[in-house]
């Protein structure tokens, strides 16, 4: 345009203006079509993401809302017939006291606590009820007779009282009342007898069964054996250990890696293969990590399946390249005025580093690292090669012990038999894994923003 | 102290008109270089320059864009070494020393040779940390109260002190761009430099900054040894006692500030000051 215009001199000012304008008309409807275009886009993506909180969320809150049993439980001492726990003062040396303590407590593990259980259940439920044994232990979990023993066990005293217990309900006791289950099916098609149905509406209307928070998602570990008790806390820990490790590993590697290939290494053909390299580590599918430390870490250095430790190794592995790639991102942005002003002042190299370029690079970094380990935090597949995906009911107290990770957690739920009961406590395990991510970005760019204002 | 600053205050240059040239040349020379030559990759930037430098003088560079006055500079204390592919050739002896000796270590050399940038460019830090910096790695002061000494004494020598002396530890990026400037000013001072080069250190200030600038240069060549690189004819003819002309990577025309812009011998010399080039 401008060169039509310069060069034809014999158009006359109001011919120009005119060929502006009609550019003009076309240019606008330009930039409309494309702001319409963005706009679309963005309400495309933010519609999925909607959709897909707006479905997980659906499913999961109802997970956390746990069915509880108030009962009275008398702890019968014609059930409990053990005689007195064992006391220190009775016996001649620690041994002999903790052998008899052992067989005190293995003697209690050995009782019928389904009795009382069952006894406490009968007395909340109306005068002559008519429902077998069997079909009333199907109210509580299979847990409740444990968690019964173990009050005993921890309190002695309480033998011939009684006393107010909550236990969960059971898992089909729970899918009943939530309506998880279609009430109109078939008896066949059911899980409770009708009895142990009906027993349980009862409880709920006398508020004998009441909901509340379900707390024990948090507080227990996976449990098979009494679905209705299988909670997060393995795995968060399992998770915690491995995300640990990773910060602790691949941060400091990274980091230093990518210092020293953008400050100090020579620019050669070695250098550049290298980085060629670290490009294509970033694109390698995260399962392949999941082989080579199956390969390397559990085959040749025989560490345990199943650990954080392994776990947390193969995930640093794969969160380097992305941390290193930020890294020399960061300092490949800064000003060429700042590393000149420290040189200048006879600063070394590595004084030029640490004293100016990190501090003023250092926000990027941590962000980069941070939503790098978020992203580690999610990843399942390689995971589930180094053996994560076992069923493990306890909270790993080292790297070292097995473990899950809430990634796998996820997975196993999913493919639990018991569907109605798993879905939802699935979708709720997907909203703590998220909460954890929103969290981990919201301190990064917390820290970013904070970092930056004090630069 | 307080003579010094109200030194920088007073406001005629004094261009030399106290000061015979020829006063000049007879001073001690500080720097020596002969047939220096700069290559970037295949491109020859500097074809064999060769000058002297006197000491406690002010050597002004001019010449037109990219005539090789700045990459001679960036010799002098060896920051082209950080330009890859930079090859630098011939000699250039600080006090008789070859800077380029490969026993020399450049950071010590830089110690002794302070830098001032086109572009202020105090590090993002509070104005006492960015003064302190030199001191502090160069390790120049016993204890605290040697390194606030050396910190107040170099804001005063560049003529900084009392504006700044309530807010040492605010950023230093927080300053106008010729308190900027005369920050680096004092951050090289701080070192206690021999040598302070310039880098057309007005170019990116206003007249009014400038005038402050090149008052200042003026007060620190009873110190210091001074070089600078200039765009502005008229600031090397303000600032400086001997100028040197460079066009298209060579030296064309040295001698007496005076000499050079009233007496150019060379034809060169002669079109770029009147206007000609450039």
């Amino acid at each position: 345009m401008a060169t039509d215009i310069q060069t034809s001199p014999d158009k006359s000012s109001s011919e120009r203006t005119a060929l502006i304008r009609a550019g003009l008309r076309r240019r606008h409807l330009n930039e409309q079509i494309f702001r319409g275009l963005g706009i679309a886009a963005i309400a495309i993506a933010l519609g999925f993401v909607a959709l897909l909180f707006a479905d997980v969320f659906r499913k999961g809150i109802p997970a956390f809302v746990q069915s509880n049993v108030h009962l009275s439980v008398t702890f019968d001492a014609e059930v409990i017939d053990v005689g007195p726990a064992p006391a220190r003062g009775d016996f001649a040396s620690d041994a002999e006291y903790t052998a008899a303590s052992l067989k005190w407590q293995r003697d209690l593990a050995l009782l019928n606590w389904n009795t009382i259980v069952e006894a406490s259940l009968r007395k909340a439920a109306p005068e002559g009820f008519e429902i077998d044994s069997r079909q009333i232990q199907s109210i509580p979990e299979t847990n409740a007779r444990h968690q019964i023993r173990e009050m005993f066990v921890r309190d002695p005293s309480l033998l011939g009282q009684t006393v107010e217990v909550d236990v969960l309900a059971s898992a089909n006791a729970a899918n009943w009342i939530k309506g998880n289950i279609n009430r109109d099916l078939g008896d066949a098609q059911q899980q409770l007898s009708p009895p142990a149905r009906q027993l349980i509406d009862i409880f709920v209307e006398n508020g004998t069964i009441s909901n509340g928070f379900a707390w024990s998602i948090f507080t227990n570990v996976d449990s098979r054996a009494a679905p209705a008790s299988a909670g997060l806390l393995g795995a968060f820990v399992g998770t915690l250990w491995m995300m640990l490790i990773v910060v602790v590993l691949a941060v400091p590697i990274g980091v230093a890696a990518a210092i020293y290939l953008e400050e100090f290494a020579p620019k050669s053909r070695l250098t550049d293969l290298i980085e060629v390299n670290i490009n294509n580590l970033a694109a390698v599918p995260s399962i392949v990590f999941g082989l080579l430390g199956a390969a390397v870490f559990i085959n040749w250095f025989h560490l345990p399946i199943s650990a954080p430790l392994v776990g947390g190794l193969v995930l640093t592995l794969m969160t380097l390249p992305t941390i290193i790639i930020a890294t020399r991102g960061a300092l490949m942005g800064v000003s060429p005025a700042l590393r000149q002003a420290a040189l200048g002042m006879g600063a070394s190299k590595t004084q030029m580093v640490f004293h100016h370029v990190l501090p003023v690079t250092f926000p990027s970094i941590l962000t980069a690292t941070i939503l790098g380990v978020a992203h580690a935090l999610g990843e399942t597949a390689p995971l589930l090669l180094i053996g994560m995906k076992a069923f493990v009911a306890s909270v790993p107290a080292t790297p070292l012990d097995q473990a899950a990770a809430l990634p796998v957690q996820i997975y196993l739920w999913q493919g639990n038999e018991n569907r109605n009961f798993f879905e939802p406590r699935t979708a709720a395990a997907i909203m703590v894994l998220l909460a954890v991510m929103i969290l981990l970005n919201g301190v990064a760019i917390y820290l970013r923003s904070r970092l930056e204002k004090r630069a | 102290m307080d003579m010094l600053a109200g030194k920088v205050k007073k406001t005629s240059l004094n261009v030399d008109s106290a000061m015979n040239p020829t006063d000049v040349l007879e001073r001690p020379i500080r720097l020596t270089a002969r047939d220096v030559t700069v290559h970037y990759g295949a491109k020859q930037a500097l074809h064999g320059i060769s000058i002297d430098i006197p000491d406690r003088a002010v050597t002004a560079f001019i010449g037109p864009s990219g005539c090789g006055k700045s990459t001679f500079l960036r010799c002098i204390n060896r920051m082209n070494d950080t330009i890859e592919g930079a090859k630098v050739g011939g000699t250039i002896k600080l006090d008789g020393e070859d800077i380029y000796a490969p026993a020399l270590d450049v950071v010590e050399l830089r110690a002794r040779i302070g830098m001032v940038f086109q572009k202020p460019n105090p590090f993002p830090k509070s104005i006492y940390d960015n003064v302190a910096y030199g001191p502090r790695i160069h390790g120049l002061a016993r204890n605290k109260a040697d390194l606030d000494e050396i910190v107040v004494s170099s804001l005063r020598k560049a003529g900084l002190f009392e504006e700044v002396k309530d807010r040492l530890q605010e950023p230093g990026t927080g300053l106008s761009g010729g308190q900027q400037q005369r920050l680096c000013i004092a951050r090289a001072i701080a070192v206690g430099p021999e040598v302070i080069l310039m880098d057309e250190p007005c170019s990116a200030l206003d007249p009014i900054a400038t005038a402050v600038i090149e008052e200042l240069i003026d007060e620190l060549r009873e110190n210091y040894t001074i070089v600078i690189v200039t765009h502005s004819m008229q600031q090397a003819a303000r600032v400086s006692q001997r100028t040197a002309f460079f066009h298209l990577g060579n030296l064309i025309e040295q001698g007496p500030t005076e000499d050079i812009f009233t007496n150019p011998v060379n034809k060169q010399t002669q079109d770029y000051i009147m206007g000609r080039i450039g």
